[in-house]
């Protein structure tokens, strides 16, 4: 597991632990250092089917570790547009790499206005500590 | 801490849940080499004196009379209507003095209930809580390990005795919650840390509580609070075999009537054939409810112990558990899941 805590400074964080990174109209979505961590080690990781809407604030798919099982929500409304299909295989990528090659999906989002509701780096690192 | 160890709280302690490799690798460590557990949170109660036996034996289902000086039992504390208390193991230290280890919810409670038994009984009960640090060393070069710092051979399997262990006096016991091969150490909480720490040096790797869930559950045994409850009886639990025939223990009738005439549900334990994981509080779909529920590091798929209609509590059969809203398929199988 990824021992060292990062939240890095260009994403947006939503307040149940996850990230979003903005890039034009397409957004991708994973899951925290903290929310991995909280959940240990990840076992199964099934993504949402490309085309999927997911609706900001609300859960698209779970993510399953030894312990338990818990929603990921939505930081951002859009249409599913690529999955990460390692994860099929892989999940503890979740763990190793949550901002890199333990990304989740990527969203075309509806409404980039959405993106205010969402928490700066230091915001998000306040609320967890 | 200083072992980067994620602590939770648990039954009012700070307990290490895991530790900074991540609960599978522990959870393999104890399979493959050995682990350490700081399991200080376990309860202890000494009933001693000229019918300490006999109050142990009124109190507990298994034939304690029976257990040899230096012997270990697992057993059962049951209310009158036969739900269970508590599980517990019993040392028999000497003729007229035994060690019990409670669940460390249920010590308070456990306590209350001996003194509440105690009269016409020449016996004294004693809460040990406070005296005890306990070390579990578990898996197949846990004796190596702890024999290597050790003043005389250590006790054979479910047997107890006194030794010395880094220098310091402690009650070695070899008994465990993980299916392996091992021993349970009982000592003072000041000499604690420095056996610890000798342990971990000489290979035992620290794992915590969240890794000794999923070896118990590989292992199938019970966990006070999941799979024994006051609203269940030690039959439908599948621990007739812990409870002594011929009576004479609290809760010993409602056992026999449940004998001569089984509950509607038993505890089994099963496998995922789907992905995922069952957890406890999944309902079996057509009856039965899941107990104990987790991804096995050993097995890599679901595994858990849950009480199913006596029809379907038959190994290899088959059935479907609502998992969050999703139907997963099952199969009953025969214990333990996991042979070591």
């Amino acid at each position: 597991m990824a021992s060292q805590a990062s939240y890095p400074e260009e994403l947006l964080y939503h307040r149940e632990h996850d990230w979003a990174r903005i890039e034009g109209d397409t957004a991708t979505f994973g899951i925290t250092w903290h929310a991995q961590d909280s959940l240990g080690e990840v076992v199964f990781f099934e993504p949402p089917a490309v085309g999927t809407t997911v609706t900001q604030d609300q859960p698209y798919t779970e993510v399953e570790s030894v312990k338990a099982v818990s929603d990921v929500i939505a930081p951002l409304s859009g249409e599913v547009v690529e999955v990460n299909e390692a994860l099929g295989k892989a999940p503890e990528a979740i763990n190793d790499d949550p901002y890199g090659a333990g990304w989740m999906v990527k969203v075309r989002i509806s409404d980039p206005d959405q993106a205010q509701a969402l928490l700066e780096r230091d915001a998000y690192v306040a609320l967890i500590s | 801490m200083e072992l980067g160890a994620r602590m939770g709280a648990f039954a009012g302690w700070d307990m290490p849940i895991r530790y900074g490799d991540g609960q599978i690798a522990e959870h393999l460590a104890v399979r493959s080499t050995a682990g350490a557990f700081d399991v200080s949170h376990m309860g202890q109660i000494e009933t001693s004196g000229a019918q300490a036996a006999e109050l142990l034996a009124h109190l507990c289902t298994n034939d304690v009379a029976a257990i040899p000086i230096g012997g270990a039992q697992y057993g059962l504390l049951l209310n009158e209507d036969g739900g269970v208390l508590d599980d517990v193991i019993n040392y028999r230290l000497e003729a007229d003095r035994f060690l019990t280890v409670t669940n460390a919810a249920n010590h308070a409670a456990d306590f209350d209930w001996f003194r509440a038994h105690r009269d016409g009984f020449d016996a004294e009960v004693t809460d040990r809580a406070g005296d005890y640090a306990m070390i579990a060393v578990q898996g197949p070069l846990a004796r190596e390990i702890v024999q290597a710092v050790a003043s005389a051979p250590l006790p054979e399997r479910m047997t107890v005795g006194t030794r010395t262990i880094n220098g310091a006096e402690a009650l070695v016991a070899a008994t465990g919650y993980t299916g392996e091969d091992g021993v349970e150490i009982l000592l003072a909480p000041d000499d604690a840390p420095a056996v610890w720490n000798v342990l971990v040096r000489r290979g035992a790797k620290p794992a915590g509580l969240a890794a000794r869930d999923t070896l118990r559950t590989e292992a199938c045994y019970h966990l006070y609070g999941n799979d024994l409850s006051a609203d269940r009886g030690p039959i439908e639990a599948g621990l007739g075999w812990a409870c002594r025939r011929g009576g004479g223990y609290i809760g010993a009738e409602a056992v026999e009537a449940a004998r001569a005439d089984p509950p509607p549900q038993k505890l089994v334990p099963f496998v995922v054939l789907d992905r995922g994981a069952a957890r406890p509080g999944d309902q079996v779909i057509g009856g039965g409810v899941v107990t104990s529920g987790t991804f096995s590091p050993s097995l890599e798929q679901g595994i858990g112990l849950a009480y199913l209609p006596l029809e379907t509590a038959v190994p290899g059969t088959e059935f479907e558990i609502d998992v969050r809203g999703k139907t997963r398929r099952a199969r009953v199988e025969k214990r333990p899941l996991l042979k070591v």
